[in-house]
């Protein structure tokens, strides 16, 4: 028997989140409502009586200011239509699970076995509305049926006492824990079939080497002491599909390549990771020597390097693009607290302090009918916006720095990046921090949430284009206030020396979590059956690969269990002792007295064989696009100032908190009226000190319609200048890379997968290149290598997309400098040289062209230039520095006259140039590696000084009025307007949102 | 009775997130000795409340804000009880009761409002105000102008006519159970600061600089005795002068406009306690 307790609004409160629906209901289906109303509900699947009931409707479940409720009788009267949208079975519900929390705590008792509450939504409509648009309505907006059921009632269906509801989402408890037996000793065929048919993701080479690995006598020998046979268990076929998958063993980056270049020149590549990626890390530490800033690269969930006398920076970069097309707020809520415990669980435990989120999109606007099962890019936007804005600001975790980029190749697959900084003490308890050891002998824990079928095959799924049969379970809601509890305790247990190693449950969850952590000791005996699951009816194989959120595995000195557990109570952790490691060389799982799997470590770690793939790079040409000089660019510029790459996305940044923690120094908006650009964040850690973290990225993948090898280059200087721009260090620096590719791996149904693999190693042979002359380490990074959408016969493959993320430091947060524009009077000046580059531009995009001029980065001479920038902001010559890049020149001196509130007087004679004769090309290219300065006029020989023999041109002032004016190359002027005008283009194009 | 090492508790876990700033506010102002203290030490009874002077509550998401902001948490100070049976609701209102100082800004604010601990017009700790999803319904990180009302009893305001701090919040939107409840509040000067124009005139009911539409603009309230005090926006977010929004184009004193709170509770507690 199940209660309900329905909370509504008092008559005369504003209902924001219905007054929400119903204008995005105007907006988006263009249908005009009298009133949209909400009502939370509250059903009870426990034994509570009247009176209890009473007391926790009055109590926690309502306010008693603005809230009315009813118990076991519908609160809604008078509606024209009624819809109420609540999860399946098994989702995650975090208000239900407060809400049961609430419960016990007013009843004073403990939780009886299987007692839950669920949450639903009512919303109440007023209108002329017929049922196929309640239809509309409830799956375009309200609902994702993918993880939600809804019921839809007419005025009539729910006359008073009648009401509508949806059933208590119970999970049905299921069959006894059963291990499958599975033949191995079958054809190529059927070895293909399986793969498929589990969702493995894995090819009939490497399915072949798992029937090989079961065919050995001594396999045979060791399985027999644990009452196993030469078939291999369900759960073991499910922990080869997870560890061997893309998604954690990076095949396409360890492949062997075998790469023509464009003259037909042929060459081998053993490893793209080990010789581009680790290669250039391993250059530059070389070269560093004793400077060295390196910690702990590439080996951890998140790299690590050198704070300051005490602490060490963590800093991880992730994607979770397949979650997200399918569940936007579920996937990106999943992604932001993924990446948390990412941090958290590097070396010895991290404190978390920043996030990082950018995100690639198709247009908002976009008006094309949709392919089948892709939701529209202004719904995912709004989705992934909300679930990192839950999973950042309920985390108490400052998102600092970020992007959106809209190009319509993300209509397949939203890219979806969320970054995590955090920051360790050098030791803890007299041991490095960045160590991490685990004993024969030591307890397996697992820590915070419960296990459910939730994010099983997530991993594998991931290693795959989004297809009809994408499986639903691989979606799942995350728990940030169950993160925060358990980070809370980490923090404290870490303190203690309670634990001895610790690793985040992600992709694979416990398969790979103990599976990694079982390397270090040289085996593991897990008994899954002491794991604590959501409901019963979980398979071994289940629980061994469910992906379910906020767990973080442990390994424990046997002495410490009791301690670790008991504080692990009090702070409301559950904790649960799982088995223990061993040396026994077998990755051993049981569930009670069943054997489950009994697998050799070292095949399970190292026995996947190499891919071999073929790579062909030819550079693509396009038209060049032919059209005239306009005499007048006023509108060229605020066309480009309006465009989605360029405009304020200030909306979506306010929503997200970027102060918590109290450091902030760079905020993500800056200027006189706190809404222009910055171009990277400073944030103060310690708070009694003035040492801050500078963060910034680069990203722009449209250049790799030209060539990714540039584009790579492009994205790695953008970084930089991001991070110089506010007075950024080149001391202790370093860089992730985050791949985000289209299938590289050449097929029938992927004609082109030569190309884009060409277009991989261009874009690897660039990161080289260029990390190296920056002496940039490279400490961690991240590939996705499928991001295609593939239905029937139509493909969407994204354009490869290199985000490039760089963290370091500025010793002093006074020195720091933001990009509005400061007083009347200051001298303009541009660093670097603008050249005839408007390939993939915004401005060639404008007028509907990509044209191949891409812009190079002439890193030697761009690093003499940054140092000598360095040098001026850090002797404070600069009053504010803006970088130059999407809509180049011109973009970047409007955003930093409107953001400073003045205007601009400048001569595009001054600017320096190479082969430029078009205004609009010297305003437009998007030449790398410059800058728009402003100095007072009383540093002008000094600023001059440190810039000499560089390119640099003094183009100008800052004017008190708001008029923007700029002259041509001709000599004639070309734009005048005010910056009120620029200023109104640039922020109406996002401003719904 | 003056007391010579003022001791200040920031309460957290289950979701609150600014207890590092807060107590780095509390040392900024003087307190003697200030300690983080994690929710489960009160309830197990490691922690006693009343070994201290200054409780702060600190913004965050109490248990997600699932059941509405602060809801699950009230309920638990409500009904907590620790292992040997003391309630947590009475070691906080012997400690009102002791005349000392309770701050809670944002969700602390929300806490202090639901718990029915401010206003407290009628004296019994009834639920009269709520804070409630703002009018915009977004969450919104914004930095708000602020209007310090000098008639009022609050012991954080005294001496400040005005601040500039940032709101962060979804549901700041003050509201009263009844037109009694703004009276008493009017009346007795409850209404210590409220959200007003760039130049610190009257109050403002225009967004965004009233942000979440809160009725007469009321971003802080406390009680009639002054010693209990919520507000929305986050004093302890404006330590130093890097933390204001336009600092590199302002002259701006070292120390940020929060840190006066402090001062005003710690000197309280050293002179008037």
């Amino acid at each position: 028997m199940t209660a309900r307790i329905e909370v509504g609004f008092m008559p005369g409160v504003r209902d924001a989140h219905g007054c929400k629906v119903q204008k995005r209901i105007r907006e988006e289906l263009a249908l005009e409502l009298d009133e949209v109303a909400t009502i939370d509900v509250y059903t009870l699947d426990m034994a509570v009586s009247a009176d209890e009931l009473q007391l926790l409707a009055s109590g926690p479940y309502s306010d008693a200011v603005t809230q009315l409720y009813s118990v076991n009788t519908p609160l809604a009267t008078g509606y024209d239509w009624i819809a109420e949208v609540g999860y399946k079975p098994g989702v995650t519900d975090n208000a239900g699970r407060t809400a049961l929390e609430a419960a016990l705590l007013c009843l004073g008792r403990s939780l009886a076995d299987g007692e839950k509450v669920y949450t639903s939504r009512q919303y109440l409509f007023r209108g002329k509305l017929i049922r196929q648009d309640m239809d509309l309505i409830v799956t375009q907006i309200l609902a994702n049926d993918l993880i939600q059921r809804h019921v839809i009632g007419s005025r009539q269906e729910f006359a008073p006492g009648c009401g509508i509801s949806l059933p208590a989402p119970r999970v049905k408890g299921g069959e006894n824990a059963v291990v499958a037996h599975i033949d191995v000793e079958i054809s190529d065929d059927e070895l293909v079939q399986l793969s498929r048919e589990r969702l493995l993701a894995l090819s009939l080479d490497e399915m072949l080497t798992i029937k090989q690995y079961y065919g050995r006598a001594d396999v045979l020998a060791t399985r027999k002491k644990y009452c196993l046979g030469g078939t291999a268990t369900d759960a073991e076929i499910e922990a080869f599909g997870q560890t061997w998958s893309e998604h954690c063993k990076h095949k396409i980056f360890n492949a062997v390549i075998d790469y023509t270049d464009e003259t037909g020149k042929r060459e081998t590549i053993h490893s793209l990771f080990s010789t581009c990626i680790k290669g250039s890390t391993q250059t530059i530490r070389d070269r560093l020597g004793s400077r060295d800033w390196c910690v702990s690269v590439f080996k951890d969930n998140a790299g690590v390097i050198v704070w300051d006398d005490f602490y060490n920076l963590v800093f991880k970069v992730e994607t979770h693009n397949s979650p997200s097309a399918l569940d936007p707020y579920g996937g990106a809520l999943t992604g932001i607290v993924g990446v948390n415990r990412d941090t958290i669980g590097t070396g010895m435990a991290a404190k978390l302090i920043f996030n990082t989120d950018v995100f690639c999109f198709a247009s908002p606007m976009y008006e094309k009918k949709l392919p089948p099962r892709i939701l529209h890019p202004r719904r995912i936007l709004e989705g992934v916006r909300e679930g990192v804005e839950h999973g950042g600001n309920k985390s108490g975790i400052p998102t600092v720095n970020g992007s959106l980029v809209f190009d319509d190749r993300f209509l397949g697959k939203p890219l979806v990046y969320c970054g995590t900084g955090g920051i360790m003490p050098r030791e803890i308890l007299g041991n490095p921090s960045e160590v991490k050891l685990v004993h024969p002998g030591d307890v397996i824990v697992m820590a915070g949430g419960r296990i459910g079928k939730d994010g099983i095959h997530g991993a594998t799924f991931s290693s795959e284009e989004l297809h009809e049969g994408s499986p639903v379970t691989a979606v799942q809601i995350g728990d940030p206030i169950t993160q925060k509890r358990m980070s809370d305790f980490i923090l404290e247990a870490r303190d203690r020396g309670m634990y001895r190693c610790i690793t985040d449950n992600g992709a694979g969850g416990l398969s790979s979590s103990v599976g990694e952590m079982a390397q270090f000791s040289g085996g593991c005996d897990l008994d899954l059956k002491k794991a604590p699951l959501k409901y019963s009816g979980l398979q071994p194989w289940e629980i061994l690969v469910s992906e379910s959120q906020e767990r973080m595995t442990f390994a424990l000195a046997p002495e410490k269990l009791e301690a670790f557990l008991k504080l692990a109570a009090v702070m409301g952790v559950e904790a649960m002792e799982l088995g223990t490691f061993t040396d026994s060389g077998l990755f051993l799982v049981r569930y009670g007295d069943t054997s489950v799997a009994c697998l050799d470590m070292e095949f399970l770690h190292n026995g996947l064989p190499p891919l071999q793939l073929k790579a062909a790079w030819t550079p693509p040409q396009h038209e060049e696009p032919q059209f005239a000089d306009p005499a007048d660019l006023t509108t060229s510029l605020i066309g480009l100032l309006g465009r989605l790459n360029i405009c304020s996305k200030e909306m979506v940044v306010r929503q997200y908190d970027h102060e918590v923690q109290g450091g902030s120094v760079v905020k993500p908006m800056t200027g006189i009226l706190n809404d222009g650009p910055s171009d990277a964040a400073v944030l103060r850690p310690v708070l009694d000190s003035m040492r801050g973290v500078v963060v910034s990225h680069g990203i722009c993948p449209r250049y790799s319609d030209i060539d990714t090898y540039h584009m790579t280059a492009c994205a790695i200087d953008e970084a930089l200048r991001n991070f110089l721009c506010v007075g950024g260090s080149f001391d202790r620096i370093a860089g992730l890379d985050n791949f985000c590719w289209c299938d590289p791996i050449a097929t029938d149904k992927n004609p082109d997968g030569e190309y884009k693999l060409a277009q991989l190693v261009r874009a690897n042979r660039a990161l080289y290149d260029y990390s190296t002359t920056y002496m940039i380490p490279c400490i961690s990074g991240k590939d996705s290598m499928k991001n295609d959408y593939v239905i029937g016969d139509l493909r969407i493959a994204i354009p490869p997309t290199l985000l490039f993320s760089i963290i370091g430091g500025i010793d002093d947060v006074r020195k720091a400098v933001t990009m509005d524009v400061k007083k009347p009077g200051d001298l303009v000046y541009v660093l670097g040289m603008t050249k005839n580059e408007l390939g993939a531009s915004e401005y060639f995009a404008l007028h509907g062209a990509i044209g191949n001029g891409i812009p190079k980065v002439d890193a030697a001479k761009a690093m003499q230039l940054y140092r000598a920038l360095n040098n001026a902001i850090g002797q404070g010559f600069v009053r504010s520095c803006h970088d130059c890049s999407d809509g180049g020149l011109g973009v970047a001196l409007a955003e930093s006259a409107f953001a400073g509130g003045l205007g601009m007087d400048v001569d595009l004679r001054n600017v320096p140039g190479e082969g430029i004769s078009r205004s609009d090309f010297l305003l437009f290219s998007e030449s790398q590696s410059r800058f728009v300065v402003t100095v007072a006029r009383e540093n002008r020989s000094v600023f001059e000084a440190c810039m000499k023999n560089l390119s640099y041109g003094l183009i100008g002032a800052v004017t008190p009025d708001g008029a923007f004016k700029v002259t041509g190359l001709q000599g004639s002027s070309v734009i005048g307007t005010d910056i009120s005008t620029l200023k109104q283009s640039w922020q109406k194009t996002l401003e719904w949102m | 009775m003056a007391v010579h090492t003022v001791k200040a508790l920031v309460v957290t876990g289950n979701g609150t997130n600014c207890e590092m700033e807060m107590a780095h506010a509390c040392r900024l102002g003087g307190a003697d000795e200030v300690e983080i203290i994690h929710i489960y030490k009160l309830l197990s009874g490691e922690k006693k409340l009343g070994d201290y002077h200054f409780l702060n509550l600190p913004g965050g998401f109490l248990d997600g804000d699932d059941l509405g902001s602060a809801k699950a948490n009230a309920a638990r100070l409500r009904y907590a009880r620790t292992p040997k049976g003391h309630s947590i609701y009475e070691e906080i209102c012997d400690f009102i009761d002791a005349g000392k100082l309770i701050l809670g800004i944002c969700n602390g604010f929300q806490l202090l409002a639901k718990l029915g601990l401010i206003p407290s017009l009628a004296g019994d700790h009834g639920q009269e105000s709520t804070l409630t999803f703002n009018d915009s319904g977004r969450f919104e990180d914004r930095w708000a102008y602020l209007k310090v009302n000098v008639q009022s009893p609050c012991v954080f305001t005294r001496g400040l006519e005005k601040l500039y701090l940032p709101v962060r919040h979804g549901e700041g939107k003050f509201v009263v159970r009844d037109d009694g409840v703004l009276d008493g509040l009017k009346k007795n000067n409850l209404i210590a600061v409220q959200y007003c124009d760039p130049d610190y005139a009257g109050p403002t009911m225009d967004y965004p600089l009233n942000p979440n539409g809160s009725i007469e603009a009321i971003a802080g309230i406390c009680d009639k005795t002054g010693r209990i005090f919520g507000m929305m926006p986050h004093a302890e977010a404006y330590l130093h002068y890097t933390n204001h929004p336009r600092w590199t184009r302002e002259q701006l004193p070292e120390e940020g406009m929060g840190v006066e709170l402090f001062r005003n509770a710690v000197q309280y507690i050293r002179k008037e306690l």
